[in-house]
């Protein structure tokens, strides 16, 4: 970005500054000449002058926002248009309370809702399933059929609100729900506006809610593709997820490679289907973590934003600008919540929100303090809601678009993470694409490498902790925490009976034998899902089917 | 040659964060002793018929799912009924304080959230465990 003759002066004037500078004592600088490298192993130099950027072009690698390659956001106004979403990922124990929670957010301030379901839900088993017990509404609210999310979503407007659903493995089924919950109120599908997690991929390589095995779970996903584009067509048909596999223990510049090499491995299967890029890809949408390494993350969202566009015209050739524009949800790193001193999590949240918002996020969730000990409580989320509100309102973060580009070292950085990234995406092609690369164990043994190499440095005490490995102590025991119920089970188990009785079950039978005779064919299975749950039966019925006809994952244990 | 401590990393319930439970079974594997991971969504019966079955000297639990008060007690109710009483059996994850007494009347020895060195539980082990001379 800088012509020759002046880099080459600033390079002379620059040796003559350095062997000022090396005249401070060694012990004096503060690990200045030693060892400090970023969380992907990348050194970090003292100073950053123009000559490390001296091989950028403006217009090729940054561009205007809203322009490609979209370094600088998506949208031309960035925040002065809108603020992103203040989405905090929610929802526990019962539907009456989480829909009780929903709407104190709302009344809050926050925008729109993001769905949090219990463990039995996300793995397609109903709330009275035998494995079910201890689990149900613990990480989330319980929902097994229409009947709960009808209370759910009960006084809340579903064409006003965006909703995002954490869910994968079923995910086809519970969008299939929200459909049929729509249309009951009167409200068409393409009236509707959210996100189905839908990425089934780090849920091999990181998250652990798998049902089937690979290639009929890209055969669902690749069915949602193709029914959004046509009936959903604001719907956020999948948001790839980095955040997961980060959470996991892999360090920035991995969670942008896996997160893309899993976005290409969708984008490839969806037009090896026979669907035209340009008429799903534009609904692709990612989710990333904000770590600890506030301008290491803030590198990150603009090396992947970049390199996401380059991906999608380079590769996959889509014509749409809207398919080239890398939209991701942020949520900040649980794994770095603290048990200890659990006050400075407000602080760390507070940074990593920030690295989001520098780096242009479209949505955020920020962390409570409490959840190094157990689900956040109201006045925990009330805290981690008002942060980003803070950061929005009155930090002056947003009045500008990418207000760290030029920066000599962010944009170094954001070089280098695309650069470190594209050989990780080399490697995973050379294995035959994410998929294979799964299958072989490539992905998981790379982020449990880096999560024990992390686990060491803070053993070692190389990386600090506060409160955890360096300033210990002054601990005071925490009170206010969330306390689920574990009787809930039978309560469920109540619950179901009471709706089995009440639904017509000839209607559900064959509506059920529908689900399966589509299933084995290669008919999309959205509008027989849809007709399933709208006669009630049960995630775990139509999981069932579907398990009954694909199968299930069962991966080798290795650590 | 002394013999090897064995250990048995067990992901019991639905819960699919293993993390820790890799990072601790590497740790323990460092440490000199031989382990075995279940891998994640394992039920309370697999987890004793494996433990059993491997002859392990210690049970190392990880929940991170709130199921903790279900599971771990399940855990060791069958290994005790299948005559395992001398299995050391812990526990860690995201566990809240006043669920730790719980535990430990129902058999778990000791209890590790998040943040504690992998030194702390490998020494704990060394002094626990509970071995034929």
């Amino acid at each position: 970005m800088y012509d020759k003759e002046t880099v080459g002066r600033l390079k002379a004037a620059k040796s003559k500054w350095q062997e000022g500078a090396d005249k401070i004592p060694a012990g004096k600088t503060c690990k200045a000449y030693s060892d400090c490298t970023t969380s992907s192993g990348i050194d970090v130099k003292l100073l950053y002058t123009p000559e490390d950027v001296v091989e950028m072009d403006y217009m090729r690698d940054l561009g205007f926002p809203g322009k490609y390659p979209y370094t600088r956001g998506y949208q031309a106004t960035m925040y002065r248009g809108r603020l992103w979403t203040m989405r905090q990922y929610a929802g526990f124990a019962t539907v009456e309370e989480s829909n009780r929670r929903y709407k104190y957010l709302l009344n809050q301030g926050q925008t729109g809702l993001s769905i949090a379901f219990d463990l039995p839900t996300q793995l397609g088993m109903d709330a009275d399933h035998p494995l079910s017990e201890g689990e149900v509404g613990k990480v989330g609210v319980s929902v097994s059929s229409l009947a709960d999310l009808e209370v759910l979503f009960d006084g809340i407007p579903l064409d006003q609100v965006s909703t995002s659903m954490t869910i994968n493995a079923p995910a086809a089924v519970l969008l299939a729900m929200y459909i049929a919950l729509a249309r009951r109120k009167g409200i068409s599908a393409d009236k509707l506006n959210g996100t189905i997690q839908n990425d089934i991929l780090k849920e091999y390589s990181a998250r652990g809610t798998y049902i089937y095995p690979p290639a009929p779970s890209m055969r669902i996903i690749n069915d949602t593709f193709a029914y959004c584009s046509k009936e959903v067509p604001n719907w956020n048909s999948i948001s790839v997820s980095g955040y997961h596999m980060r959470e996991a223990g892999c360090t920035a510049v991995q969670e942008v490679a896996f997160t893309l090499a899993d976005g290409i491995a969708y984008v490839e299967a969806a037009v090896k289907a026979g669907l035209d890029v340009d008429s799903f890809a534009a609904r692709v949408s990612f989710f990333f973590n904000a770590h600890n390494n506030l301008l290491e993350e803030v590198a990150k969202f603009r090396a992947a934003r970049r390199m996401w566009a380059r991906i999608m015209k380079e590769r996959f050739h889509a014509q749409n600008p809207k398919s080239l524009m890398l939209r991701f949800h942020t949520q900040t790193a649980g794994c770095t919540l603290t048990s200890q001193q659990p006050d400075n999590n407000v602080v760390r949240v507070t940074l990593q929100a920030l690295a989001a918002v520098l780096g242009g996020t479209q949505s955020l969730h920020t962390n409570s303090r409490d959840e190094a000990l157990s689900l956040p409580s109201e006045d925990a989320v009330r805290i981690a809601l008002r942060t980003q509100q803070v950061i929005g309102y009155e930090s002056g973060v947003a009045d500008t678009v990418d207000p760290l580009a030029g920066s000599y070292f962010v944009e170094s950085m954001t070089n280098r993470i695309e650069e470190e990234a594209l050989k990780y995406i080399a490697r995973i092609d050379e294995l035959g694409g994410a998929v294979k690369a799964i299958e072989r164990g490539f992905i998981q043994k790379e982020i449990q490498n880096s999560s024990y190499q992390y686990q060491l440095e803070i053993e070692s005490g190389k990386k600090v902790i506060v409160g955890v490995n360096k300033f210990q102590g002054q601990d005071k025991p925490f009170t206010n925490l969330m306390h689920i119920d574990s009787a809930l089970y039978e309560k469920r188990h109540e619950e179901l009976v009471a709706m089995k009785s009440r639904r017509d079950a000839a209607k559900v039978e064959a509506a059920l034998a529908k689900v399966k005779a589509a299933a084995v064919s290669d008919a999309n299975l959205m509008p027989v899902l849809i007709d399933a749950v709208d006669a009630y039966a049960t995630l775990g019925e139509v999981c069932d089917v579907l398990r009954s006809v694909f199968g299930e994952y069962r991966p080798d244990a290795s650590f | 040659m002394e013999q090897k401590i064995r250990v048995l990393v067990a992901k019991p319930g639905l819960d699919g964060h293993d993390r820790g439970a890799k990072v601790l079974a590497r740790a323990f594997m460092d440490a000199g002793m031989e382990v075995i991971y279940t891998g994640i969504r394992r039920t309370p019966e697999q987890i004793a018929e494996v433990a059993v079955q491997e002859d392990v000297d210690v049970v190392a639990l990880s929940c991170l799912s709130g199921a903790h008060n279900t599971l771990f007690p399940k855990v060791v109710d069958l290994l005790r009924a299948k005559g395992a009483d001398d299995m050391l059996i812990m526990g860690g994850g995201v566990i809240p304080e006043d669920d730790i007494p719980f535990l430990k009347e129902h058999g778990i020895s000791e209890v590790f959230g998040p943040g504690t060195p992998l030194a702390t539980c490998v020494d704990y082990i060394r002094s626990h465990v509970k071995r034929e001379a």
